[in-house]
């Protein structure tokens, strides 16, 4: 099995692994293949060299991240003899959307085509079906604050946590359960006196206020949307902006400055 | 490589010659970040992308002669202080492509 065939499997399994490859320097051209927990594969050309980028990685691939590193030939730090691209393969992020209703529909394809793993969950099974969001990853009938119990865990600042449920009963144990997690994006959907009397609800039940502040309501970015598509739009406009950091979204053609932000994205 | 990864196994499977050109650094605005990638096979089909479209026609250049020479280098498209590179990106930045064959 070539290192490419092995790292396309993994990227297909949705394993996260690391390609490091010398783009400049002796041996150019060199790579080797990490992963956490599994023997690496291929070197760059020095044992040292291989351990160093190694212990590198595990923090490259823990955020995600993809950029050169330089090094001495023997992984010596402070040097730049050798170039090497350390390019991360991570999982696509996860949208969990709470509220199998019809603006969910919209969501979930606008969701795909951002390159998200979609889970519908709604308690309701007659709402909560296949049939419904045949482009959901996952459709699952079960209380939100069960699934969150069980998936919560494994949530990241990359992933998003959607409420559209509309309904107190199933808003407020959503909510709760998605501030107990690392998830980088929670949006509910609901009115401006909604979001008021679900506010201090959240309170009523321990909630603090500097938790509050994490939760993006009423879901979405001011485009004017009103069709659920349009709504989706905006919902997965404001999640954009919300982890590429920009706080105050307006068009470009009235702002200065670079439109690609290094970092980013 | 991601997306590329369904285009890549059939040109490889029908025996064609592959070179991949990835981002890797990318100073001042660039559209697309490091890691951004595309491929073209030796009858000149193409995937992928390493910008907006302004310098995917010199990659397709630089990934046909890197299979034919076999070289593997840094290939940098954008302005510098003295205007040295023919091929521009409207937004002004400067971006570091990675062009091999795809041979491992």
């Amino acid at each position: 099995m070539s290192l490419y065939d092995e790292l396309a499997a993994a990227v297909r399994a949705d394993r996260a692994v690391a390609l490091a490859t010398v783009i400049d320097g002796p041996g150019t051209g060199a790579k080797l293949l990490l992963a956490s927990g599994v023997a690496p594969v291929g070197s760059l050309g020095d044992p040292d060299l291989d351990r160093v980028v190694a212990r590198d990685v595990e923090g490259e691939l823990a955020a995600g991240i993809t950029r050169v590193r330089r090094y001495g030939p023997h992984g010596e730090a402070r040097r730049d003899d050798v170039s090497v691209f350390i390019e991360s393969f991570v999982p696509p992020p996860r949208m969990l959307i709470f509220g199998a209703v019809d603006f969910t529909a919209a969501l979930v394809r606008v969701a795909k085509v951002l390159g998200y793993r979609v889970t519908v969950c709604d308690a309701r099974p007659v709402f909560a079906t296949r049939a419904r969001f045949p482009f959901a990853d996952e459709v699952v009938v079960d209380w939100p604050n069960r699934l969150l119990d069980k998936v919560g865990p494994e949530l990241t600042p990359r992933d998003a946590v959607c409420v559209l449920t509309h309904d107190a009963k199933f808003d407020v144990p959503a909510i709760v359960g998605a501030l107990a997690t690392r998830v980088g994006y929670l949006g509910v959907m609901g009115s401006r006196r909604t979001r008021a009397d679900r506010d201090a609800r959240l309170v009523e039940v321990g909630v603090r206020e500097a938790d509050l502040a994490r939760v993006h309501a009423p879901i979405g970015l001011d485009l004017g949307a009103r069709t659920p598509e349009e709504t989706a739009v905006s919902i997965c406009a404001e999640i954009i902006a919300v982890h590429t950091g920009r706080r105050d979204v307006r068009p470009l053609g009235d702002t200065d400055g670079p439109i690609h932000q290094q970092g980013a994205g | 490589m991601r997306e590329l990864l369904n285009d890549l196994d059939r040109w490889r499977r029908q025996g064609k010659r592959v070179a991949i050109a990835r981002v890797v650094d990318i100073e001042g605005s660039g559209p697309r970040a490091p890691g951004a990638a595309m491929a073209v096979s030796e009858d000149g089909q193409v995937t992928g992308s390493v910008s907006g479209g302004c310098v995917e026609g010199a990659v397709v250049e630089a990934a046909l002669a890197a299979l034919d020479s076999g070289e593997r280098a840094v290939h940098s498209f954008g302005y510098s202080d003295d205007d040295a590179f023919a091929v521009g990106l409207p937004c002004g930045g400067t971006i570091h492509l990675y062009v091999e064959r795809l041979d491992w």
